[in-house]
């Protein structure tokens, strides 16, 4: 299989609704996502970019799909690394899907080659996020307020 | 397959199984294997495979992707990431500060 992909998905008491929101708020993300937040329109087409609280892009891409509060498809590309820059693109999937008073968000990240430095990087960094996701919405409070360190 | 939110004690008793554990593994070493990859490596029968796949799947350790006829089993580190926090992080903070303040008295002492 010439393909890295790694799946992440977890079970936040919460709205298909409110889930869309904080994923796509760049104020609410920066709670979660260690000072972090996303750039864009988040409708299919636009500009999406990552940039860190010093206003600086670490990855930057397109909306490939939106379908709010459903699906969100990313083109996703790194920026700031040379040799993970050098892989190109990379897709990030996100799903919502209500289950039962909860719903079920899964996120497929995946690029078109083996052994992925890119999709590794980027891997170690989304339990906690969305840990801390899920701590947020459901308690209020994140579990882990430590700077974002995943990808120097 | 219906789905529920799993709950902590579905995630404990998913772990408390050996042969869950070393499926655990064998994705861990190669993620994103079919029913048929992960029956190679384990000495176990397809319908045992299959029975302790559900378990996982359904305490969300492990989540399934479907390429083209195959469905895909991938690693989903996120409720271990919960446990972390929950059952770990918590418990050791304290232990450290105790080990530092130790520390510091002994130093003392002997300074």
């Amino acid at each position: 299989m010439a393909r890295s992909t790694f799946v992440y998905a977890t079970y936040i008491r919460t709205t298909p609704k409110e889930l869309w929101s904080a994923l796509t708020d760049p104020e609410f993300m920066k709670q979660y996502w260690f000072g972090m937040h996303c750039e864009s329109g988040f409708t299919t087409g636009s500009a999406w970019k990552l940039v860190n609280d010093s206003g600086e892009v670490w990855d930057s891409g397109e909306i490939v799909e939106a379908d709010p509060p459903r699906r969100l498809v990313i083109r996703w590309e790194h920026q700031k690394r040379p040799e993970l820059k050098a892989e190109g693109a990379s897709l990030c999937t996100m799903e919502l899907e209500p289950v039962e008073k909860a719903v079920k968000l899964t996120i497929t990240h995946s690029v078109e080659r083996e052994a992925s430095k890119l999709v590794e990087a980027v891997s170690g960094g989304w339990p906690k996020i969305l840990s801390n996701l899920k701590s947020l919405m459901e308690t209020g409070a994140v579990a882990f307020e430590e700077p974002y360190r995943n990808k120097k | 397959m219906s789905q529920r939110p799993p709950d902590a004690d579905l995630l404990f008793k998913a772990l408390a199984d050996p042969s869950r554990r070393r499926l655990m593994d064998q994705l861990h070493v190669h993620d994103g294997q079919t029913l048929g990859q992960l029956c190679e490596h384990l000495d176990m029968t397809r319908q045992g495979v299959t029975q302790h796949l559900d378990v996982l799947e359904g305490a969300n350790l492990v989540a399934t992707v479907r390429s083209g006829r195959e469905k895909l089993h991938f690693l989903n580190p996120v409720p271990l990431q919960e446990i972390y926090e929950r059952w770990i992080a918590k418990f050791e903070k304290p232990r450290l500060k105790a080990l530092v303040h130790l520390k510091r008295k002994l130093e003392k002492s002997h300074g």
